[in-house]
């Protein structure tokens, strides 16, 4: 304040006291007001933290899981669970049905050739998915989930993940099958029954 | 009583306020939540396999451990701190500087710009609506900066924010926005705010992470239209200082109200200051505030003053209303009421064909019943919310013109707190800054500082 030795003898006017009032009722309501949020929040808060996943009974292989996601590629990959597997020798995951059935990439319904066949014994036959080739686009789901036994299907892998706040692909997903999970629990596992 | 005394008067009497706030708060339930998946039906039967055969397991990789993830929270916490420092006691623009892109490597490139204070916004809208647990972390992440901006003003903005910094690093040529066009594109922050706590309530979107016009060079990845919307904010950024910050960003609403009551705040000098008009060009931001005799004189100003106080409530009452009218739209945001509106369509047989959303809902086997009563649900809260949001928008308005018309006067320059973001590039323009400094290192007598 330039006149900071006049003001300073100067009585408070009642402009300044009630300047300071309102200032000093705001900075309390807002603090109260945050207090207020937090008290509510803690309750509906969890120490534990969320993440995205696909529930797989929902998801209806729309592909928009290999477009959507912010990383490329996606964070979303097919998952198998070989537990549920049948080990078909024409597997309808792996070939296309409308194509040639030759193990040959034209045979192939997997755009990238991800999905990784070994003979196992007689007419069984084991497959695999190499994830780093995986796009995450779901037509093997489709195809496993149509005719099979549903043992592929699309997963967050939490590896690559970043857990964006309002996850990208969640929005753009028609069925709404994207959940968030607790991080303690951050798979929808499809595992074959107890018997 | 001393000035330190009523320093400490007021921080703990907003402690106290946060702490009754708190009691109050946690009187309500949490929601449930559950999920799980069925076994699928099994149509071809388990083969008869080799004994030796040894079935390929599956790894399923944890998320990132919550360890680090608290371990961000305190550092989070040590960079507002070391902020509030370097602006308010240290008083170091480089100390900024450097803490600022440190915290741009960090919170921006290796944790990939999530999750921010600001889009934790909408994860406080959707859980205090009910829709979600919140995270212990995201919260902290939300009311950090809120908590420093009640003590020590804006620091998160210029010193810890990786938006703020990447903003802060293309300004090359910062042109002066006049003040009527600063006071006019500020009124979009509150707009923006009210429509992302809106969105996210009602569980539709996140619009703030949707438009985040950063994320995609944090990521350095991204679609097209984000892509193009990071180009240009960059560009403007050029020319314009942080104009995400002045004129879009929702947590800065929440800040400036905070940093303008705040306990203390950053200031050009913390001497007297002598008129120098040297500081008056130093802050790219619009928040050097020069000082001022009101223009109008004090009957016409009362007068409209008065007038705009009365017509206030009529504002809110327009704005109420065209919110509600908009409701209707704003619903088609949310997934289910768009999937019943094409549910809809499809069964008048308006349109050809299946979308994604129909199928999606024919895969289900739910009675079509059960979708419209969930879509009803939902537009009763969009049409409640929305009357609110449209309220707060003629209020931001009213207010603002209120505001305009208040008689100000101003005998120093300062550092108009809710604006400021702390950013200490005015610090070195100060005259009696050096003057301080040199008092600090020894080179000026004290008896010399005599004006």
């Amino acid at each position: 304040m330039a006149n900071k030795n006049d003001n300073a003898t100067e009585k408070p006017t009642r402009r300044d006291l009630l300047r300071a009032g309102v200032r000093g009722a705001a900075l309390l309501s807002l603090g109260a007001g945050l207090g207020l949020g937090v008290g509510a929040l803690g309750k509906r808060s969890s120490g534990d933290g969320r993440v995205w996943q696909i529930n797989p009974d929902k998801c209806i292989q729309c592909e928009n899981c290999a477009s959507f996601c912010v990383l490329t590629p996606s964070a979303v990959k097919c998952v198998h669970a070989t537990g549920i597997c049948g080990y078909c020798e024409l597997c309808f995951g792996y070939f296309d049905a409308a194509g040639v059935q030759t193990t040959g990439a034209e045979g192939q319904l997997c755009p990238t050739g991800a999905i990784h066949r070994r003979h196992v014994s007689g007419p069984d036959y084991e497959y695999a998915i190499d994830e780093d080739d995986c796009i995450g686009c779901g037509r093997c789901v489709e195809g496993c989930n149509r005719d099979g036994n549903g043992s592929f299907y699309l997963q967050v892998r939490h590896d690559r993940c970043v857990n964006c706040s309002q996850c990208a692909i969640a929005e753009a997903c028609p069925s709404g099958a994207f959940v968030r999970l607790p991080a303690t629990r951050p798979y929808l596992l499809r595992e074959p029954e107890a018997s | 009583m001393t000035g330190h005394g009523k320093t400490a008067l007021k921080i703990v009497l907003v402690l106290a306020a946060i702490g009754a706030g708190i009691w109050v708060g946690s009187t309500v339930s949490p929601p449930p939540e559950v999920e799980e998946v069925e076994a699928p039906e099994r149509r071809v039967p388990r083969p008869e396999l080799p004994e030796d055969y040894r079935e390929p397991v599956t790894e399923h990789p944890p998320p990132r451990s919550m360890t680090l993830e608290y371990l961000d929270v305190g550092l989070l916490l040590a960079a507002l701190a070391a902020a509030s420092l370097l602006a308010l006691k240290w008083r170091s623009r480089a100390g900024i500087f450097v803490l600022m892109v440190g915290c741009l490597v960090y919170f921006g490139f290796v944790r990939k710009g999530c999750v921010c204070p600001i889009g934790a916004i909408q994860h406080a809208s959707e859980g205090l609506a009910g829709g979600f647990v919140v995270p212990i972390t995201v919260l902290a992440f939300l009311l950090l900066p809120l908590v420093f901006a009640l003590f020590v003003g804006r620091v998160f903005c210029s010193s810890v924010c990786p938006l703020g910094a990447v903003q802060e690093l293309a300004l090359v040529r910062p042109l002066k926005v006049p003040r009527w066009l600063e006071e006019g594109l500020g009124l979009f922050a509150y707009i923006y705010l009210g429509l992302a706590v809106l969105l996210a309530s009602t569980g539709a979107l996140y619009i703030i992470c949707q438009y985040d016009p950063f994320v995609s060079i944090f990521r350095l990845s991204g679609n097209f239209q984000i892509l193009v919307l990071g180009g240009l904010v960059l560009l403007v950024s050029m020319f314009v200082g942080r104009p995400y910050c002045r004129f879009l960003c929702p947590l800065s609403v929440l800040l400036r109200g905070g940093s303008k009551v705040a306990v203390t705040s950053a200031s050009i000098t913390p001497d007297e200051c002598v008129q120098c008009r040297l500081c008056e060009d130093a802050c790219p931001y619009n928040a050097i505030r020069a000082p001022a005799e009101p223009t109008h004189d004090r009957r016409t100003g009362k007068v409209s003053l008065g007038l705009l106080l009365l017509a206030l409530p009529a504002i809110v009452a327009l704005g109420a209303w065209l919110g509600g009218l908009s409701s209707e739209s704003l619903a088609g945001t949310h997934h289910t009421v768009r999937q019943a509106r094409a549910v809809r369509a499809e069964e008048s047989l308006a349109t050809a064909g299946m979308s994604d959303e129909v199928e999606a809902f024919r895969l289900t086997r739910r009675p079509v019943r059960e979708l419209y009563d969930r879509e009803a649900e939902l537009l009763g809260q969009f049409r409640r919310r929305a009357v609110l949001f449209g309220g707060w928008v003629g209020l931001v308005i009213g207010m603002k013109l209120v505001l305009l018309s208040m008689r100000r006067t101003r005998t120093d320059y300062e550092a108009e707190p809710g604006q400021c973001v702390a950013c200490g590039r005015c610090f070195r323009h100060c005259p009696r800054e050096h003057l301080r400094l040199a008092r600090r290192r020894g080179d000026v007598e004290p008896e010399e500082q005599t004006e």
